[in-house]
């Protein structure tokens, strides 16, 4: 039971992050693979703030989502303003992915490489799904409010965007800024329930599983990347009887998704729009 | 009637080729101006260059007599110009309501606070553009797809949608980029009924690039003709029509006696070739 929740409780904190990416991905339509360098300082940020500073801890959460937003300006003004293209942009972010890691190993307060062991953990699953839940409402609010608005037509269509009043650089930031608050959330309630972090845990690799979680739940939707993502960390998980067939398995459901919905298992929809469909379908029949 | 919009030896360069060459013309208040010109003249350049998405090389940009050179596109936006483009470009996955909505909630005021919060004043916000755009839907007569996706839309009502969104922010100068690109006659004539209502009812100034002679000659003046970047003529229609120069410049013209005929010269000759071009 203790294990069930465990893997339900990693799989929500990592459904926050997967929504803030979406935010900059699904819905600005900028590819990046560097935003697990964002759940990394809202990690480290809170973890330090409970375990040498003895914050409390809802402070310390609230404070490391705010340092991501704020290293996220430190990448996202210089290259959103040169209007770098989404395929460059994403390799910029890269590249400061892994600076990032680099300078965590190098520094003294983060215990290099070896990482911070013996975090309080805090976290529980009734405080992650509550945030999980204020996230995901913030997020539907962001999007229906003018600054979402932008962001979608600027995904859409650039220069018809900016004909609509759309600044590109103060937009795109903005958007890369709120998905770096959500992934700095997921990071400390990451922190806060392992009770131990170390700089391989925000690399690349984390980067490109938050990427493909948005992807192959469909751009364009909340529902869809937080179901995918609840799926790649669920499904290895129950598949550990396999022994090392699981890696496969998790490859080939990925290689399944794209070849038979390249738009994304919702692309572009949401949960609730299926059901509506369904209703007037069969409401006209 | 006093300048809304005036070019001042207005040139663009790309390299070595000058796309717009010293062009001085204005845009008086309350007109439907026109521009025509053969292909390659530098007409969607001008666009450009009003719009803010190109810097001029030289020369000045004066929108109610102050500059907007330099300005970004969003900015211009927000002074009261907007455009449509030749190749239509819609927020494709998005419902015609939303597309509408997007410049509307552009120019509403609402701060992050209270839009990530969804307080009753972005509610409110929200429900008043919601009704703006519908009525803007209304107005091109294309309300019963406001739930529709842009894409969905026959050509000439995404035509229709794409000045709807236009309009909705709200503008003083509208450009238009080929309004009637791929319309056969009839739609073409509807297009100029619509051009002429959006004039009167939106109380906007027009400036229009169209091939289709006729709809130039029906709803513009004056008219301005650009060849090769720069101003060849400006007048009103009956005038610009009779021009020997602008003859020139649209049908070629033998220089001197050759083998073959002459290309046909005079008004008449000139309206029938044009009005057929497309």
């Amino acid at each position: 039971m203790d294990y069930i929740l465990s893997v339900v409780t990693l799989a929500a904190i990592n459904m926050i992050a997967v929504l803030g990416l979406s935010i900059f991905t699904g819905f600005t339509g900028l590819f990046s693979f560097g935003h697990a360098a964002f759940v990394g300082v809202g990690a480290y940020a809170s973890a330090i703030l409970t375990y040498y500073y003895y914050v409390p801890f809802f402070i310390a959460l609230v404070a490391g989502a705010f340092a991501a937003a704020a290293v996220s300006l430190i990448i996202g003004v210089p290259t959103l303003r040169a209007k770098l293209r989404s395929d460059y942009f994403a390799i910029a972010i890269l590249g400061f992915g892994e600076a990032f890691r680099v300078i965590l190993e190098n520094l003294e307060i983060t215990n290099g490489a070896r990482g911070l062991p013996g975090i309080d953990s805090f976290t529980t699953l009734p405080i992650v799904l509550v945030a999980l839940a204020f996230s995901v409402w913030i997020t539907r609010n962001f999007l229906k409010s003018r600054y979402g608005v932008a962001c979608i037509a600027i995904r859409e269509d650039p220069v018809a965007a900016e004909m609509s009043g759309v600044g590109l650089f103060r937009t795109r930031l903005l958007s890369l800024v709120l998905s770096a608050f959500l992934c700095g959330l997921s990071g400390g309630l990451m922190a806060h329930f392992l009770s131990f972090i170390q700089p391989v845990m925000f690399t690349l690799v984390q980067s490109t599983q938050l990427l493909a979680a948005v992807i192959a739940g469909g751009m364009g939707s909340i529902t869809g990347p937080l179901f995918a993502s609840f799926l790649f960390i669920v499904l290895p998980e129950a598949l550990r009887v396999a022994n090392m067939w699981r890696l496969v398995a998790y490859g080939l459901m990925l290689v399944l998704i794209m070849i038979y919905r390249p738009q994304g298992i919702m692309g572009y929809q949401e949960l609730p729009d299926l059901f509506r469909r369904k209703i007037s379908r069969s409401g006209t029949k | 009637m006093a300048h809304l919009l005036e070019m001042e030896n207005l040139t663009k360069d790309f390299g070595g080729i000058r796309a717009v060459d010293s062009l001085t013309c204005c845009v008086d208040e309350g007109s439907i101006t026109g521009i025509i010109g053969p292909n390659g003249a530098g007409k969607t350049t001008v666009f450009n260059l009003i719009t803010g998405v190109y810097r001029p090389t030289t020369g000045a940009i004066l929108l109610e007599g102050a500059s907007i050179v330099g300005d970004r596109p969003d900015v211009i936006v927000g002074k009261g110009v907007t455009r449509t483009f030749q190749n239509i470009r819609l927020f494709n996955r998005q419902t015609c309501l939303e597309n509408v909505m997007t410049p509307l909630l552009q120019r509403t005021p609402c701060s992050l606070f209270s839009a990530l919060l969804r307080t009753p004043h972005a509610r409110r916000v929200d429900r008043t553009v919601r009704a703006k755009a519908m009525s803007l839907l209304v107005a091109m007569g294309i309300e019963s797809y406001a739930d529709a996706k842009a894409s969905t839309l026959p050509y000439g009502l995404q035509r229709k949608l794409e000045i709807a969104r236009a309009l909705a922010a709200e503008p003083k100068l509208l450009l238009l980029d080929e309004p009637a690109a791929g319309m056969n006659p009839e739609e073409t004539r509807s297009l100029a009924d619509l051009i002429a209502r959006v004039h009167a009812d939106f109380n906007v100034s027009i400036l229009l690039i169209e091939h289709h002679m006729d709809l130039v000659m029906n709803i513009c003046s004056p008219v301005i003709v650009m060849n090769f970047g720069a101003l060849l003529a400006v007048g009103r229609p009956d005038e610009v029509r009779a021009d020997e120069r602008v003859i020139g410049a649209y049908l070629g013209r033998k220089k001197r006696d050759g083998n073959k005929a002459a290309a046909p010269e005079g008004a008449e000759g000139e309206d029938r070739h044009a009005g057929a071009r497309r």
